[in-house]
């Protein structure tokens, strides 16, 4: 094959201890527009990672690359669940599949399914943890019947850490919007995540609004032993979250490292201002 | 060879007011994302007010080719009256619903004015009368061609180059061209949507009107029911172009024509609608965006 | 302010009513004035003239009008005031849970069960009460209830609208038709075998339209009931048009309920019952069948794959994202909505002995259709009461048969104006969440599935440690200022 899969076998092996997943050489072509070039990016296992870029850089291009929305044109993801398991690649996999692997993920324009319960929602994310088919529910067994239970549970559970769980029978569409926000986050922890793939959770939010969500960015780092990448563009958010920063322009990967140094880097600058 | 070339023919008459009909499908389609079911019912209103229009014309003493014009006049009149109130009624409230809602919305006006017509006018058969007149001119073709089908490619020509010179050329044409590619774009750049919508129903349903006032003159019979299947081969032809594009619906039409016409000359005349409603299964499937739509990437 | 209450002021605020009802009157007299008035006389190809049908249609219009617009200002206002409380974010206090309904107060009575118990009893003696004409509409209605529950897997839970229903009910009766015809096999075999066959037949054509959704998925499923409906009327096999007829009713263990049990009644009970009495039994049939189409329905609705369904429907991105193979989902939904309409097919065939493709056209999938959508997409007893709306109701109302099928099409498109959540809103099983208070530090999570909803309406605060519900009034009172943010003291800590 060409160079670009060539290389992801030497970066696997080099890099492999302390991340958790790496995308090499992603490239996404729609008809003659090159939406992503050749990224690489990697998240480090525990951390927070943030990718930045101006309107249609290609974040959410990315985005769903990753998760199997879109088909890369080019390119590899690489899982590694844990230091002492086999690296992954999700390449070419369907979205549900990298799901079920541990990528779970937030949509910019919210996405919740508005006419089921709060509780609901969350119990389709633990669609993916749950095994029971057509023949338990049909019959109701006391596989089943635990199952469920325990299903149930484990959301109220989420629900009560996030503190939804006054609200876990009333129709998601009913929501106020910033716990709307809230509720997709938690429906995305609930398929217990290694990493979690959060697109512009603060689109939206006022001020107060998003210093809550940076506590809560924190508190799930800290509670729910996952990694997170966000696409933020509230910088200050961003910056005081962030252990790394990815930026991109125009699909290019143009700049990478921790904040202080993103916020320094002139071609970041140049970016986000343009020329002169 | 005549046999071939009757059902060549037949298929491009038959395929000639598929197009009539697959306009008004395409064109609502690709300005508002919506299959009108009941555009059928349209283009089988426009046949019936023919009838009647001619019947009460020829009682005053009109004949001829003033007859015809009259008559097709009074039908697309009609037809876009109609349509202009469909969509008032069943999809204008409906903007912004869910994605079901309009599709089921659409399905009870097409029963709805079904059964209207059919309490209105009888179930039976209607007799129509022969309302092309003569054409002596076409003596030497006598074998090959004949006054009706003459008469139908004639129609259908002009109205496609009308249409085409008024999508591209007047400021409504460009207002659909603009609706159909951003319909939020459209608005905020001063587009009134809800008139462009109408006048695209209203264009579909004349267009529609002179399908029906055409199969009328050909089949020589029509009655209520006959708007559902010319409604789903019309629209299997649309798909089949690729449902949105105004060329497409022609070709894809035509090709549906011809594949009927050979279908049933050469394998069975009963099967001549599985082949249609097998065509557009496959087309569905293997190439949901037609021969002349382009494929697009749903956005997230 | 009394000012405003003139009579100009009056008479001016009726006439904005009424004028645009005159206007609607008019123009829909002005459309519907050549078909309504010009009838054509075809043996001489002349017509006559006639006014009499208009004032019916005008004052029709007229009424309906003002209804239409009363309807129409009542949607807009509830809709402006949902997008200010969602804006505003004061919207009617949630933690109330969800708003009792009339049917979560009925089923959440403490006399649910007595309540059914006494339906039931009911529903079993009807056929004794009734004379043959009764049990045979009880009979369609109660098809039509299975077909409906059927249905609405596939488009009120599932969301994939499946235009080409009754071909499977197709498939069900003729596979009970033909193989009862030509090798002899019984009801009780064929019962299964129709099911069975129905679910192939969705699988087949669930593989193709796997990708595709929405008008497409409708067009096509449309079509392959049109194929079905032509194939069976250009078939040999299937006696075409003509049909089979002669189709052997159920027996009971083998026994023809036709002949000796009827003799014995007669003869020496001296009682008639006036009917078959296969008819009964195939009303027992049925009625079995509907109790456990609705508890598979309700347990499927409830389950991991019912959910999945349900996310389906909401949003097929993000069902994906959250781990739901869409293509299973999509197959499983079809193959088994498709089952039931097999299961009521051969029902059908062994109800009216005499099946031919003319009993299969487009119509049938429209009827069923407007079941669901009548009674409410998604809601279990809002099918079952759209089948007897839509069935029943004609049957004893002779005045709507002539204009039954009119109003079908007018009924579909003012549900889905005015109320497409349908005649009884579906509504989702409530979990409760009970924090025990075991010796004031440990919390122990228990949820109920499918609490009765008169525990449901207390509201959950209620029952948790007074801490939690300090935070989350806090939490309501702030407005959204710690919306985001965790409350102090979790009990997750502790528990995992």
């Amino acid at each position: 094959m060409t160079a670009a899969t060539d290389r992801p076998q030497s970066a696997a092996k080099t890099e492999s201890s302390d991340l958790i997943l790496s995308a090499l050489g992603m490239s996404m072509v729609f008809g003659g527009l090159v939406a992503l070039n050749n990224v690489d990016l990697s998240i480090e296992r525990d951390s927070i990672t943030a990718l930045i870029g101006p309107n249609g850089s290609g974040k959410t291009t990315f985005f769903n690359c990753v998760t199997g929305i879109y088909k890369p044109t080019r390119g590899d993801v690489i899982l590694y669940p844990a230091i002492d398991l086999p690296s992954i690649s999700l390449k070419g996999k369907p979205a549900d599949v990298i799901t079920h692997q541990g990528l779970a993920r937030t949509f910019q324009n919210i996405r919740l399914f508005n006419n089921l319960t709060v509780l609901e929602n969350v119990l389709i994310g633990r669609h993916t943890r749950m095994k029971a088919g057509l023949w338990g529910a049909l019959t109701r067994n006391k596989k089943t019947r635990q199952e469920e239970a325990e299903a149930i549970e484990f959301s109220f559970e989420l629900l009560v850490t996030y503190g939804l769980d006054s609200m876990a029978n009333e129709l998601a569409k009913n929501l106020p919007y910033g716990d709307q926000r809230r509720l997709e986050i938690v429906r995305a922890l609930a398929t217990e995540p290694k990493v979690l793939l959060l697109d512009e959770p603060a689109a939206g939010l006022n001020i107060s609004e998003t210093s809550a969500l940076r506590d809560l960015i924190s508190n799930i780092r800290e509670n729910e032993k996952v990694s997170i990448l966000l696409i933020e563009h509230d910088m200050s958010l961003v910056m005081t979250v962030s252990k790394k920063i990815y930026v991109f322009d125009y699909g290019r990967l143009i700049a990478q490292g921790p904040p202080d140094e993103i916020q320094r880097d002139p071609k970041v600058i140049k970016a986000y201002l343009g020329e002169d | 060879m005549t046999y071939f070339l009757d059902l060549f023919m037949s298929g491009l008459t038959r395929g000639s007011i598929y197009a009539l009909i697959a306009l008004g499908y395409t064109m609502v389609y690709g300005i508002i994302a919506l299959i009108n079911f009941a555009h059928g019912e349209i283009y089988m209103i426009g046949a019936f007010t023919a009838l009647l229009a001619s019947l009460v014309l020829s009682s005053l003493g009109l004949t001829g080719w003033g007859l015809l014009f009259s008559v097709a006049a009074i039908a697309a009149i009609y037809s876009a009256m109609y349509g202009w109130t469909v969509e008032r009624i069943a999809y204008r409230p409906l903007r912004g619903a869910s994605r079901l809602a309009p599709l089921i919305s659409a399905i009870g006006m097409s029963f709805f004015l079904q059964n209207y017509v059919q309490l209105a006018q009888t179930p039976n058969f209607m007799l129509f009368p022969d309302l092309i007149p003569q054409m002596p001119f076409l003596k030497p073709v006598a074998g090959y061609l004949n006054r009706t089908q003459v008469m139908i490619l004639l129609f259908t020509i002009v109205s496609m180059v009308a249409l085409t010179f008024y999508i591209k050329y007047t400021k409504m044409g460009m207002a659909m061209r603009a609706v159909a590619q951003d319909i939020t774009m459209a608005r905020l750049s001063g587009v009134n949507i809800d008139r462009v919508i109408s006048t695209t129903f209203i264009i579909g349903s004349v267009l529609a009107a002179l399908g029906g006032v055409l199969i009328g003159c050909s089949m020589r019979q029509i009655y209520f029911h006959m708007g559902f299947l010319a409604g789903m081969k019309a629209f299997t032809a649309a798909v089949l172009g690729g449902i949105g594009s105004i060329p497409g619906a022609v070709i894809g039409a035509l090709i549906l024509g011809f594949a009927e016409s050979f279908a049933a000359g050469y394998i069975s005349s009963s099967y001549r609608d599985v082949v249609a409603f097998i065509i557009l299964i496959i087309i569905l499937i293997f190439r949901p965006e037609g021969i002349m739509g382009q494929a697009q990437t749903q956005k997230v | 302010m009394s000012s405003n209450f003139t009579a100009s002021n009056i008479g001016r605020l009726v006439w904005s009513e009424i004028k645009p009802a005159l206007l609607a009157t008019f123009w829909i007299c002005l459309l519907a004035f050549p078909l309504m008035t010009l009838s054509i006389n075809p043996t001489n190809q002349t017509y006559s003239f006639s006014m009499a049908r208009i004032p019916y249609l005008a004052g029709g219009t007229f009424a309906l009008s003002i209804i239409w617009r009363f309807f129409l200002k009542r949607r807009s206002f509830q809709v402006i005031t949902k997008a200010v409380h969602q804006s505003e974010g004061l919207p009617e206090d949630l933690t109330k849970g969800p708003k009792p309904t009339w049917l979560t107060v009925v089923m959440g009575s403490k006399y649910r069960r007595q309540g059914l118990i006494v339906l039931l009893a009911l529903m079993v003696v009807l056929p004794f009460i009734s004379n043959p004409y009764s049990v045979n509409v009880l009979i369609t209605c109660l098809i039509y209830v299975t077909l409906g529950l059927g249905l609405n897997v596939v488009v009120g839970v599932s969301g994939l609208l499946n235009l080409g229903y009754i071909a499977f009910y197709a498939i069900g009766a003729y596979t009970y038709a033909l193989l009862n015809h030509y090798f002899g096999l019984s009801f009780w075999i064929c019962l299964p075998l129709g099911g069975l066959t129905a679910t192939l037949m969705g699988l087949l054509l669930g593989f193709p339209v796997i990708r595709l959704s929405g008008d497409y998925l409708a067009i096509v499923t449309l079509s392959f009931g049109e194929i079905t409906r032509l194939v069976l009327n250009n078939l040999n096999i299937t006696n075409g048009p003509r049909g089979i007829s002669y189709i052997k009713p159920p027996g009971f263990f083998g026994l023809d309920l036709n002949g000796a049990p009827k003799d014995f009644l007669v003869n020496y009970l001296g009682v008639d019952p006036g009917m078959d009495v296969f008819k009964v039994f195939i009303y027992f049939i049925i009625l079995a069948l509907v109790i456990l189409t609705i508890v598979c329905v309700f347990r499927l609705e409830n389950s991991r794959l019912g959910r999945a369904w349900l996310a389906m429907r909401e949003d097929e991105v993000a069902c994906q994202a959250m781990g739901i193979n869409r293509t299973r989902a999509k197959l499983t939904a079809f193959a088994l909505g498709s089952t039931w309409a097999g299961l009521a097919g051969v029902v059908f065939a062994s109800q009216i002995t005499f099946i031919n493709p003319a009993s299969f056209s487009f119509l049938g999938s429209i009827l069923i259709l407007s079941i669901v959508v009548l009674g409410g997409m998604g809601s279990i007893p809002g099918v079952i009461l759209g089948a007897i709306v839509i069935t029943a109701l004609p049957e004893q109302l002779r005045f709507f048969s002539q204009y039954r099928m009119l109003l079908f099409g007018a009924l579909m498109v003012l549900m889905m104006v005015f109320r497409p959540e349908g005649l009884i809103k579906s509504t989702r099983v409530v979990h409760m969440h009970t924090l025990k208070n075991g010796n004031g530090n440990k919390t122990k999570l228990e949820a109920l599935t499918g609490a009765p909803p008169e525990r449901a309406s207390s509201p959950p605060a209620a029952s948790q440690s007074p801490g939690q519900a300090n935070s989350q009034a806090n939490g309501q009172a702030n407005g959204l200022a710690n919306g985001l943010a965790k409350p102090p003291q979790g009990p997750t800590g502790e528990s995992s």
